[in-house]
């Protein structure tokens, strides 16, 4: 402003600001966890690396079919003899204990998570583990109280559960949690890319003196988990991963009389009205597809803007997304981690190369990609539409698809126009659209002006390929309880 | 758009709306990144160039604001490498004592002015307030809006006057005391208000947007001035005119002085990283940047006795 002064505006470079990983002990190898007891697995082992360096990190028993076979009788000895007899108010003793170390341990947590999985230390520190601890907190409030669910109180016996590799000790939360509440045990595999935070879990299950059997963790990729959903003495199968997978599962148990619930794949649409708080809703379009790399289910990976705002939007939207921090998972300042697994990174690639072949302007934030691990930059295509492949196929990653609509109506036939269902956004200032719209679109969640939020008092789960059950909420104990219609 | 009342109103209130839980969540996660070393180090030295170093108060005197001068100059007689503060922050009638203890140390002279701090005085009583301090030597004018005109939807008023505040701050040899507008954004409260009276503000002619006088509670906060660097971010997009932004009163520590700063960079852009373009409003924040750099150069904290009371 005066002419004396001779500062000159300068660079804000932030020095790095890495997370201590001496905080976590990873073993060398790990066997299963089954009966209370880490034991040797009869199956081959497997490697798991960290996604930002390749580095390997630990070596990992595949558990096979015998394994398998001991996980479940461990977990219905556990429920004939002690958790399913137990009174709720005593199981939820152990459920809060399970809470308060989560919390306790939750730096140790985060960092591995971070290392094992290649997200940000920022989101696995403020999301992933407060939510995974919120999950049995929430839980445990149900454990003597199941006679108010609606659902009965009676357990359903042993649950074989399956989840991915894109929030692992969350996933085991919303899997475990509901199930031990009820009264059920569990044997869960972890994804295969991702297995420490699981087996580290099963370390806090005997620090809390969890009766063994209980909690099983085997870890193992595809076989394993074909092994656990069809072994005949699991009353029980969710599942929470890819829609190939949830039909194979489905057709797997199809004559049992096993209950299911699966949460599959998502290409929500984030719509985002002429008279959206703009600056927020660029937010929301950020952390909708952004965040944790866009490996998340619920996604909101097309945007649907409407035509009259568009160019205003991208605009912003690009300028913001020029500030994303990409790169080490565990520096504090990091916005947008790796990518889980070459296998995924190279579906992202794929997805992304016919997406400009099919006609599609790719523009992909201004960042250095590390020379080691696997990333993405964070990418929008523009120019989609519904015939794209990209509009319709759920990519997994950072790349969002922008789409126009002039007319609410008109959003509501493409938001609907997917064979998924699990998530929608509705941006807009006025409150009466948004009840409309709610209304409207066939998902299992809509968030309105924000996106991606989750809470264990809410539930959670999806139409059509999205697959079919709730988690969270009260409604997450019907999965869980004979009196439950899921 | 400022030809009449219903123009103006209809222009403010077409600008995209705040929705108030998004924009407090994305304040706060900017409050999350972690700034060490060398990025610290910058940081505090960017801050105390820019702090407005403030006493209003009825007890000041002529000596209170000597005193203040000679801090601004030099805030840590100890480091001749340490920045000097961006200006000195008086009441119109300490003007002349603080540009004569001020000389040719390139620190301004700040006076607020039309009635501050409520702003509630007929017009030709705000202009005579102003003219005073820019004939006493103020380089800049931290003027208060009439928000009783604002809050009844009177926005041409508040324009108008902010309009003929920027030409009193005119000087006899051509030059003009450089204008930031006070909102006192914790009685407009909410932050459609900040970003319309933002851009009221900027219409007008002004050089700087300002949070508050200090004298309510809350003053600044991070949302509120982030929702104002979002307004002269995007003034500068349509008009390619700059406006600055000064937060100021409740800003006490180098921990929140720096979350201030990543919301500069990473909201308005680095441009805004300079004296000229933010300023803090503050009086116990410098001797927090002081101790917190002599923590980084020497790897010690030392006590409050090291740094001189003002």
């Amino acid at each position: 402003m005066a002419s004396t002064r001779s500062t000159t505006a300068r660079a804000f470079e932030y020095a790095p600001a890495p997370e201590s990983r001496s905080i976590v002990d990873i073993a060398p190898s790990y066997g299963l966890f089954v009966g209370g007891e880490f034991v040797d697995g009869h199956g081959k082992s497997f490697k798991t690396i960290s996604p930002s360096s390749e580095e390997v990190l630990a070596e990992i028993a595949e558990a096979d079919e015998a394994d398998v076979d001991l996980a479940v009788k461990a977990a219905r000895r556990a429920h004939s003899r002690v958790w399913g007899r137990m009174p709720g108010k005593e199981r939820a003793k152990y459920l809060f204990r399970i809470a308060r170390i989560i919390q306790e341990r939750g730096r140790e947590l985060a960092v591995l998570e971070s290392i094992d999985n290649g997200k940000p230390i920022k989101e696995t520190r403020d999301v992933d583990v407060p939510i995974a601890a919120a999950h049995f907190f929430y839980y445990a409030g149900w454990a003597d109280k199941l006679e108010y669910s609606g659902y009965g109180t009676e357990s359903l016996g042993v649950a074989g559960q399956v989840i991915p590799w894109n929030f692992p000790l969350l996933m085991l939360s919303w899997k475990i949690a509901p199930a031990l509440a009820a009264g059920n045990t569990v044997v869960l595999k972890p994804a295969e890319t991702t297995p420490l935070t699981a087996l580290l879990f099963a370390e806090i299950c005997q620090q809390a003196d969890l009766p063994p059997g209980v909690v099983n963790i085997i870890t193992g990729a595809g076989d394993t988990g074909r092994a656990l959903v069809s072994h005949p003495d699991v009353d029980k199968v969710a599942f929470t991963g890819s829609t190939e997978v949830g039909r194979a599962i489905a057709k797997a148990v199809a004559g049992t009389d096993k209950r299911v619930t699966l949460e599959l794949g998502g290409k929500a649409a984030n719509i985002v009205f002429d008279d959206a708080p703009l600056d927020q809703a660029v937010e929301g379009i950020v952390n909708g597809i952004f965040f944790n790399q866009g490996h998340v289910c619920c996604a909101g990976s097309r945007l649907l803007v409407q035509e009259s705002v568009a160019d205003e939007v991208l605009a912003r939207l690009k300028r913001r997304m020029a500030t994303l921090r990409l790169g080490d998972p565990l520096d504090k300042n990091t916005d947008v981690g790796a990518i889980n697994s070459a296998e995924q990174l190279a579906k992202i690639r794929e997805l992304s190369e016919i997406g400009e072949q099919e006609g599609a302007e790719r523009w992909s934030a201004p960042c250095e990609l590390p020379d080691h691990g696997f990333w993405f930059p964070p990418t929008v295509f523009t120019g989609v539409t519904q015939a794209h492949r990209i509009a319709r196929e759920e990519i997994f990653g950072p790349v969002l698809s922008v789409l126009t609509f002039r007319t609410p109506a008109e959003a509501i036939e493409k938001a609907n126009n997917t064979p998924y269902g699990l998530s929608a956004g509705v941006w807009t200032d006025k409150g009466s659209r948004i009840l409309k719209m709610a209304n409207a679109l066939r998902a299992g969640v809509v968030w309105a002006n924000t996106f991606n939020k989750f809470d264990p008092t809410s539930p959670f789960g999806g139409y059509k390929e999205s697959g079919y059950g709730r988690e969270g909420g009260r409604h997450g104990l019907a999965a869980y309880l004979k009196g439950g219609h899921a | 758009m400022t030809a009449s009342e219903s123009s103006l109103r209809r222009f403010l209130h077409g600008l995209p709306g705040v929705d108030q839980v998004g924009a407090e969540q994305r304040a706060a996660s900017l409050g999350t990144r972690s700034i060490k070393t060398t990025a610290k180090a910058f940081a505090i030295d960017l801050a105390i160039s820019m702090v407005d170093l403030t006493t209003l108060e009825g007890q000041d005197t002529h000596g209170k604001v000597r005193a203040l001068s000679a801090k601004a100059i030099r805030p840590d007689p100890a480091d001749p490498t340490c920045p000097s503060a961006a200006a000195v922050c008086v009441y119109p009638d300490m003007v002349a004592t603080a540009k004569d203890a001020l000389g040719s140390s390139g620190v301004h002279v700040a006076s607020v002015a039309t009635a501050f701090p409520s702003g509630r005085a007929a017009m030709d009583v705000k202009l005579a307030d102003t003219r005073d301090a820019v004939a006493a030597g103020a380089d800049e004018i931290d003027m208060v809006i009439d928000r009783g005109a604002f809050l009844s939807g009177h926005y041409l008023e508040v324009f108008e006057e902010i309009v003929a505040v920027r030409e009193a701050c005119s000087r006899t040899d051509g030059q003009a005391a450089h204008l930031k507008v006070i909102f006192e954004t914790g009685e407009l409260q909410t932050y459609d208000n900040v970003r319309r009276v933002s851009w009221l503000a900027m219409m007008a002619g002004a050089h700087f947007i300002k949070t508050s006088t200090g004298k309510v509670q809350p003053a600044a906060t991070p949302p509120v001035t982030m929702v104002m660097l979002e307004a002269v971010r995007d003034y500068r997009e349509q008009t390619g005119q700059m406006v600055g932004v000064k937060p100021a009163g409740g800003i006490r520590t180098s921990k929140d002085a720096i979350k201030y700063l990543v919301m500069v960079n990473e909201v308005a852009g680095t441009d805004w990283l300079d004296p000229d373009w933010f300023r803090f409003g503050a009086s116990t924040l410098l001797n927090d940047l002081l101790m917190q750099r002599t923590k980084l150069a020497t790897g010690r904290y030392s006590g409050p006795d090291y740094f001189t009371l003002d």
